[in-house]
């Protein structure tokens, strides 16, 4: 099972968790049993057309999924995908 | 009896190798490092361009941070040829550098023979002890220095990121610090934002910033814009600047900022912090990424989490704001590998600090282009979101 770190904003659609295990052979398969467990993040991380939303990046380790081969990257259990979504925030 | 020093000096001369200040501009040219190695106000006084500066009385423990390869060629003077001959003999002698010569007749022959002279800026006294620290550091020196007195640094906000930066960067004798904020000071700020008081709630947030900066550094010049930024103002203040730091609270600004930044090529510092967790990277136009390269679209305004007030650990500005100090000093001094092209995670409550690659989007609709073709009216215009954030605020 690979890692995946959830960012601050995801953290309440998954039960406050930083990061998770999930099944699947590739990046996108991963992403789909992280939504089938916890359905809230399906519309922040998917566009209606089931790919991944422009404004949400998805890194296998520290390489960015879409120089690679998107959500078909393959992915081993020792693997950690970060989401990262645009963050503003200077705390005024 | 023991040999006069003159009679010394004589045999020292007579054993290491000479050169005249004519071949001492080609010796640079062909990657020779040139050493000054008389005293600190001498060098002041003016230099052959190129050269670093290592006093005679530092030479053993110095000349490392200016060559530590023993094979590149050295060539040392002073005034008039006699203390850089002394030197020559300690570094082929007792150091073991291999390659070492001693400039006849020094810089006192350099300028009648009417070479290029350069001559540093004049710095006081009080200031060679404020920034002491500084000018010890290879890295920096008073060259170094100089630069950062010469910096223009502008800062988008006197809050939770913008009050260590602009802190630090005023105790490092950044010459000019631009501060953009429109709000005033607030009990619930003073949590993080440190650069206020209690004494100034209720006072602009500029003002109180310019009061903390000329306390603690009176070299600093202090510009206080009391305004938010927004598309009518920005390309009147950026262009007077030389590096923009970032720690905006909202996503329309990201993206003008970034959108002027490119098109006027000036590097941006770049934090963002929510609750335990804060990212940090550079946007360099040109060299690497900009920011529409990371992120080419904004979340739509019920996922952006800046808008509303979050909840932040006081720290997490502090060392998010730091970090983003650091980055741009690196940036002044052009030293070390700044966070071009790489987006570091910090991770407070685990305490960890993760990088992520950041590329060039070949396609990025802004960085893509020449920036004389980026117009005033596609600066950063996302009208759904000022409308969303303006009443959530």
């Amino acid at each position: 099972m690979a890692t995946i770190r959830i960012p601050p904003v995801l953290r309440a659609s998954v039960g406050g968790e930083r990061e998770l295990q999930a099944d699947g052979g590739n990046v996108g398969e991963i992403l789909r049993t992280l939504v089938e467990e916890h359905p809230s993040t399906e519309s922040q991380l998917f566009g209606a057309d089931g790919t991944l939303n422009r404004y949400v990046n998805v890194y296998l380790n520290d390489e960015d999924v879409r120089v690679l081969d998107g959500l078909d990257t393959a992915v081993e259990s020792s693997d950690t995908l970060v989401i990262l979504p645009a963050m503003a925030g200077g705390a005024r | 009896m023991s040999p006069s020093g003159a009679e010394v000096l004589r045999q020292i001369k007579s054993r290491i190798d000479e050169v005249d200040p004519s071949e001492v501009r080609d010796r640079l040219a062909h990657g020779a490092v040139v050493v000054d190695v008389r005293e600190a106000e001498e060098w002041a006084g003016g230099h052959i361009p190129g050269a670093v500066h290592v006093p005679k009385s530092m030479l053993e423990s110095r000349i490392e941070g200016a060559s530590s390869d023993r094979s590149v060629p050295v060539v040392l003077y002073c005034a008039s040829g006699n203390r850089s001959a002394w030197a020559a003999r300690t570094l082929l002698d007792d150091l073991g550098y291999q390659h070492v010569e001693s400039m006849t007749g020094g810089f006192t022959l350099w300028k009648d023979r009417g070479y290029d002279v350069d001559v540093p800026r004049f710095m006081s006294a009080e200031q060679r002890d404020r920034y002491s620290r500084h000018i010890l550091l290879p890295e920096v020196g008073i060259e170094g220095q100089q630069k950062l007195l010469d910096a223009k640094v502008l800062l988008l906000g006197a809050g939770g990121l913008g009050s260590p930066t602009a802190l630090y960067l005023a105790a490092a004798g950044v010459g000019t610090i631009g501060i953009v904020d429109d709000d005033v000071v607030d009990l619930s700020n003073l949590q993080r934002q440190v650069i206020h008081n209690t004494e100034r709630v209720g006072i602009s947030k500029v003002e109180s910033a310019a009061i903390t900066i000329n306390a603690l550094n009176p070299d600093v010049n202090v510009v206080q814009h009391k305004l938010r930024l927004d598309a009518s103002n920005i390309m009147s203040i950026l262009p007077d600047y030389d590096i923009v730091v970032d720690g905006l609270d909202n996503f329309p600004t990201r993206y003008l900022l970034n959108d002027a930044s490119v098109r006027l090529r000036i590097p941006v510092v770049s934090a963002a912090i929510l609750g335990f967790d804060g990212q940090l990277t550079v946007f360099k136009p040109y060299e690497g990424p900009c920011y529409r390269c990371l992120f080419p679209e904004p979340p739509p305004a019920e996922l952006a989490p800046s808008c509303g007030a979050n909840g932040v650990l006081g720290v997490l500005p502090g060392t998010m704001g730091l970090l983003q100090a650091t980055e741009v000093i690196k940036l002044i001094l052009d030293v070390g590998n700044p966070l071009i092209g790489r987006l570091a995670m910090y991770d407070a409550l685990s305490a960890t600090l993760t990088e992520l690659k950041v590329r060039r989007d070949p396609h990025c609709a802004i960085c893509s282009r020449d920036p004389d073709q980026i117009t005033d009216e596609e600066l950063g215009v996302f009208p759904d979101y000022e409308a969303f954030c303006a009443g959530a605020h």
